[in-house]
């Protein structure tokens, strides 16, 4: 989310990468040797069946739980080497959107979305205000939501106001967990069109754990499927297409896959500005 | 490590040129509200402002909201800005991140005086509304109560006993060690006081009645209500916060009959069983100390207690059992009703619980003992 003063050097850098990853709880193992690459500035959607360990791996990159072996690099550094201070620094970094929203129950949105200013940087309690107001529209909440308690919030906008959260400290990296779950069509559409219109504008790398195959067709440059604890395939809506895995193939060209599959062209005419 | 964020000033006639320069990034915030306040000073008074961004390096909403704002600010006092050398996806970013106005909410505040008569006027009415609310309540519990009773075969057994297992049975050893410690406690000081007198026998008397009469129900509900009393508010309350409440309800449960009842029998039926263990381990408290420290053989204390005391001395504990149970359980229950949707209001409620439950046990005790003086039970 931060414009660099000299534009990249043109090579797609990896903003993420995972080597020969294992996770497992008890004497379950959910990722078996799994290797993944995020590169900069592009959205990354991460597909795979419900249980298959989505959100585990999510959670395991963000150090929410702990691996078994293999390696995790964020922005370069593994994460198994960094100290507190180091670890405090990337955090900032990374904004994350969970499943369920985790909005601090007890805060009203606006103060939800301060509550990482607060932590991280010294602002006066105006800019914060403003700011705090700013990533609420920017996010397409009402401006009468800023005051409202979690309880008092519709499902979608439980959603609107977690990414609003998740971009208070202007992150360059955004993991997003079933964004548009639970979002009726049209509402889940405009929550693609944001999220692509924020990643255009902002410069933001997005990790994007979807079922939603509308999702994947207009705002994902690349695509990972997860099956059997392993990225059994990666890289864009083509790739995925021509994949001979039978999970990738069902769930692709799969009835719901193949009607996208021949109506995408117009889907992929561009988002307006903001 | 970022650059500061900063600008020189350069003047030429009446035009006035801002070159902004450094990471323009929230990192440094503060620095770069100054430099922004900077702006609009060093610019205010002149006829045009150019913002230059050529060598701006990085920049974030925070840096495109500041520049702007500033930007706006000069507008507004007269001087004609803008914004020049902005790179593309600087543009972008000014446009997405712009000024726009948020009225600032103005902080409503009256005076302390009346705010203070306001309070105290809110809490008395909500004093009121527990009261009549808890009425209201106690009566949908107990005929909850009753229709389980002339439904057996509905009745859920096995809430029943999980939560006398986790009431009851769990209480035992904590609620055993006070008692015995406070059956101590009094033995030692009726002893050490009435040996002025040389009456140090009658001590057994003051024990008997005491932990049989007040200490023993007393302290098992006073413990009752932190340890299960708050553990039913927050069972509830977590319960309320998830919906799962409004999912029994559509599933045609009554939360009454499924969560409240269960919970209720088993304080009643477990707090006089805790009663009894507690006299027995307060009375047994008194026997060690009286052995020790007065000699008194455990022979001539029991003598000594049996008339001393009678059968009546023993029912007066036990029969305020159910009713401390009553009111611990409906107190827990409501409270854990009133949770709103926050975490806070979790913990608020549990304490409320808590708080109000204790004080309700020490005035049904109270009541209880002028009943019991009017009876000359
Ligand atoms: N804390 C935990 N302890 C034990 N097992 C867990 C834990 N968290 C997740 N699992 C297991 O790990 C597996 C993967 O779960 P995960 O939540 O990552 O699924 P997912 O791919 O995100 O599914 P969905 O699409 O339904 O969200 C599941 O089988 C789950 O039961
Ligand atoms: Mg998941």
């Amino acid at each position: 989310m931060v414009v660099e003063a000299a534009n990249g050097t043109g090579q797609a850098d990896v903003i993420i990468r995972v080597r020969d990853l294992v996770v497992g709880f008890g004497p379950k193992i959910i990722m078996r040797g799994l290797d993944l690459d995020v590169r900069r500035g592009e959205v990354l959607g991460f597909v795979g069946g419900s249980g298959q360990g989505k959100s585990v791996l999510t959670r395991t990159i963000l150090g929410l739980v702990p691996k078994r072996s293999g390696k995790i690099e964020v922005f370069g550094q593994d994460l198994d080497r960094v100290d507190a201070d180091d670890r405090r620094r990337l955090e900032r970094r990374y904004g994350v959107m969970f499943q369920q929203g985790a909005l601090f129950s007890g805060l009203t949105v606006k103060q939800n979305v301060q509550a990482p200013m607060r932590e991280h940087l010294k602002l006066s309690q105006r800019l914060m205000d403003e700011l705090a107001l700013l990533k609420i529209e920017l996010v397409g909440l009402p401006r009468d939501a800023a005051d409202k308690f979690p309880s008092e919030l519709s499902g979608g906008m439980i959603k609107r106001a977690a990414l609003a959260r998740a971009l208070a400290l202007d992150p360059e990296l955004v993991f997003l967990d079933e964004p548009t779950s639970g979002l009726d069509p049209i509402g889940a559409a405009e929550f693609d069109d944001l999220i692509q219109t924020l990643q255009r504008t902002l410069g933001l790398t997005v990790f994007m754990v979807t079922h939603d195959l509308d999702s994947i067709y207009a705002i994902c440059d690349r695509i990972a499927a997860l099956a059997e604890g392993k990225v059994i395939a990666e890289g864009t809506i083509q790739t995925m297409l021509s994949s001979q895995h039978p999970w990738v193939k069902a769930y692709f060209r799969g009835k719901r896959g193949r009607v996208l599959a021949l109506t995408r062209d117009d889907r992929h005419a561009p988002a307006g500005g903001l | 490590m970022p650059a500061k964020p900063g600008f020189a000033v350069e003047r030429a006639g009446d035009e006035t040129r801002l070159n902004l320069g450094g990471d323009w990034t929230l990192e440094s915030g503060a620095e770069m509200e100054r430099s922004s306040d900077g702006l609009i000073g060093a610019a205010a008074g002149a006829r045009a402002a150019v913002i230059d961004l050529a060598r701006v390096g990085r920049m974030d909403t925070g840096g495109a909201w500041l520049i702007d704002r500033a930007r706006t600010i000069l507008e507004a006092a007269g001087v004609q800005s803008r914004i020049e050398n902005a790179r593309p996806a600087q543009s972008t970013l000014l446009e997405a991140a712009g000024w726009r106005d948020f009225e600032a909410p103005k902080p409503r505040r009256g005076h302390p005086l009346l705010d203070m008569l306001t309070d105290v006027g809110a809490s008395v009415v909500n004093a009121w509304r527990d009261l009549v609310h808890g009425v209201g309540f106690l009566g949908e519990s107990v005929v909850a109560l009753l229709r389980a009773l002339g439904r057996p075969h509905l009745f859920r057994m096995t809430s029943l006993i999980y939560h006398l297992e986790s009431f009851g049975l769990r209480s035992v050893p904590i609620i055993l060690l006070i008692n015995f410690l406070v059956g101590c406690i009094v033995a030692q000081q009726g002893i050490f006081q009435l040996r002025y007198f040389g009456a140090e026998t009658f001590a057994v008397n003051m024990i008997g009645i005491l932990i049989l009469r007040e200490m023993g129900v007393l302290l098992t509900s006073i413990m009752i209500a932190g340890r299960s009393g708050s553990a039913i508010t927050a069972e509830i309350g977590s319960m309320k916060m998830r919906e799962e409440i409004d999912a029994l309800k559509v599933m045609g449960l009554s939360p009454m009959d499924v969560l409240i009842v269960p919970r209720l029998l088993a304080l009643i039926l477990a707090l006089p069983l805790l009663t009894f263990l507690a006299d027995m381990a307060g009375i047994f408290g008194g026997l060690v100390v009286s052995w020790g420290y007065a000699g008194l053989s455990p022979d001539a204390f029991l003598d000594r207690l049996k008339t001393a005391i009678g059968f009546n001395t023993f029912m007066v504990g036990l029969i305020k059992a159910p009713f401390m149970a009553l009111v611990i359980g409906l107190i827990g229950a409501m409270e854990g009703l009133a949770v709103q949707g926050s975490a806070e209001s979790l913990g608020r409620q549990v304490t409320s619980s808590v708080v109000k439950a204790i004080f309700m046990v020490i005035v049904v005790d109270g009541l209880f003992a002028m009943f019991f003086a009017s009876i000359e039970y």
